[in-house]
C-alpha cells in the first residue's frame, strides 16, 4: 500500500517536472543591453560567446598578465568599454546590480565570479577618483584617450 | 682587508651588467629593440627594462613621482599609514658625519634573481622574460612571503576592499602588490609614470630604458658615470640603479 503510494508521488512529481509552471511566476530572463552604434559587432557570434566567453577572456588573461600581449580581441577592458554604458540620465549600473551587463547574465544563471574584486566595472572615463590629484587625474584621461604614441619616448 | 676585497667585487658585479649587455646583445636585436612592439607578440629577454635614479637631482619633500604612480594605479590610502600601499617610498639618508642628507625613491628594484620569486608557493610572484617582476593576483593567495622576503619591503598587501580602481590596474583585497614599472605603460612604449612626472616637474632624478641596450640613454649614463645597486652584497642585479649615494 505505502509502494503504491509512494510511486504515484513520484509520477506526480515526474509530471510536475515535464510541465513547469507558466505565466506569472516564470524567471524573466535578463535584459541584455546591446552596445549602441551601427555596425558595432562583438568579436564572435553571440552564441559563441554565450558559451566560450569565459574561456576567451581566461586564455587572454595569462598571455597578457605573463607575455605582455595585449591585442584588444579578447581583452577583458574591451568587454567594459564596449558594453557598460551609462544610462540617460549618464549613471552606471555597478557590477553588484542587474542592470550590470555581466552580472545580468550571471545573476540569472546564478555563476558567481569573482572578476571585479580587482577588475574595474566601468569604462575608465566613468571611474570616479574621489577628486584625489585632479591635474594628474585629467593627464592620465588623456593619455588614456590619446592615441598609442602619447606618453614619451624610451630613452 | 676584506673590506677592499669586497668593494672590488662589488664594483666588478656593478659593472658586469653593462659589460654583459654590450658583449651579449648582437647588433641585430638593436632594431627590433627601437621599435614598438607589436600588441600580438610575447615579450623577450633582448629587453631588459630598468631604472637610474640621480639623488643629487631628487629633492627632499618632493613628491611628483608618488602621486603620479598613487594615480596611475589608483592607489587611495585609508589614512592607516602602516598598512595602506605604497609602490614607492621616499627614503632620507643622513651622513652622521657631515649631516649631508640626501633623498630617494625606493621602489621594487626588480631584481634579477628576485627573492620574492624564489619563496613564492603558488608560482604568483613571477618574473617577466624583460625582468620586470611582478604579482598575478589571479593566483595569489595572500600569504605574504615575498613581503617578508623582499629586501627592500617594496612589497604592499591589500587588507581592505578596493573600489574605483583604474581600468589598466586591477588591485584586490587578500593580495600582494608592488611597483609594476607600470608594465602596462611599457608594453605600449610608453615611459612609466613616476619617470614622466619626475622630467615634467623638472627634476630629471629619473631614466628609464633598455639595460640590454649599449646605445640606449641609461647605458650609456650607466658606462660614463655608473650606478649602484642598493643591498649590492645581495649580488640580486638589481634593475634600479642609483647614482650620487
Amino acid at each position: 500500500m505505502t509502494n503504491r503510494f509512494l510511486r504515484i508521488t513520484f509520477l506526480l512529481a515526474g509530471l510536475a517536472l515535464l510541465f513547469p509552471v507558466t505565466g506569472s511566476a516564470e524567471t524573466p530572463l535578463p535584459t541584455i543591453h546591446e552596445p549602441e552604434g551601427e555596425g558595432v559587432k562583438c568579436v564572435e557570434p553571440e552564441d559563441v560567446m554565450r558559451r566560450n566567453h569565459m574561456n576567451f577572456i581566461l586564455h587572454q588573461r595569462d598571455e597578457t598578465m605573463h607575455e605582455g600581449i595585449r591585442t584588444s580581441k579578447y581583452s577583458f577592458a574591451e568587454c567594459i568599454n564596449c558594453h557598460v554604458e551609462p544610462d540617460e540620465n549618464g549613471n552606471i549600473a555597478g557590477v553588484d546590480t542587474k542592470d550590470h551587463f555581466c552580472n545580468g547574465c550571471h545573476e540569472y544563471a546564478a555563476v558567481t565570479i569573482d572578476c571585479f574584486e580587482c577588475h574595474a566595472d566601468r569604462p575608465q572615463k566613468f571611474i570616479d577618483r574621489g577628486g584625489k590629484s585632479a591635474s594628474l587625474q585629467d593627464e592620465l584621461h588623456q593619455t588614456l584617450a590619446a592615441d598609442e604614441d602619447m606618453g614619451g619616448e624610451l630613452k | 682587508m676584506s673590506d677592499s676585497v669586497n668593494h672590488s667585487r662589488r664594483s666588478f658585479l656593478e659593472k658586469s651588467a653593462v659589460v654583459g649587455a654590450i658583449t651579449i646583445a648582437p647588433g641585430i636585436l638593436l632594431h627590433q629593440v627601437a621599435n614598438a612592439k607589436p600588441d600580438d607578440q610575447a615579450v623577450s629577454d633582448s629587453v631588459r627594462w630598468g631604472m637610474l635614479i640621480n639623488t643629487n637631482n631628487c629633492e627632499q619633500g618632493c613628491t611628483d613621482c608618488i602621486d603620479a604612480c598613487n594615480t596611475e594605479h589608483g592607489l587611495v590610502g585609508n589614512d592607516r599609514p602602516k598598512s595602506d600601499t605604497q609602490y614607492i617610498r621616499k627614503v632620507t639618508l643622513r651622513d652622521k658625519m657631515t649631516g649631508h642628507e640626501l633623498s630617494l625613491p625606493l621602489m621594487c628594484q626588480h631584481c634579477e634573481t628576485a627573492p620574492c620569486v624564489d619563496v613564492c608557493p603558488t608560482g604568483a610572484s613571477f618574473k617577466r622574460k624583460d625582468g620586470i617582476a611582478l604579482v598575478d593576483k589571479h593566483i595569489c593567495i595572500g600569504c605574504r612571503y615575498c613581503m617578508m622576503a623582499c629586501p627592500f619591503k617594496a612589497r604592499s598587501f591589500v587588507h581592505e576592499e578596493v573600489k574605483n580602481q583604474t581600468l589598466s590596474a586591477p588591485r584586490g583585497k587578500g593580495t600582494v602588490e608592488s611597483c609594476t614599472m607600470c608594465v602596462h605603460r611599457v608594453d605600449k612604449d610608453q615611459i612609466p609614470a613616476c619617470v614622466e612626472a619626475c622630467g615634467k616637474g623638472k627634476h630629471d632624478a629619473m631614466m628609464f630604458g633598455d639595460l640590454n641596450d649599449p646605445n640606449s640613454t641609461i647605458s650609456k649614463e650607466l658606462e660614463k658615470h655608473g650606478g649602484k645597486q642598493i643591498r649590492a652584497d645581495l649580488q640580486l642585479n638589481t634593475a634600479v640603479r642609483y647614482q650620487g649615494l
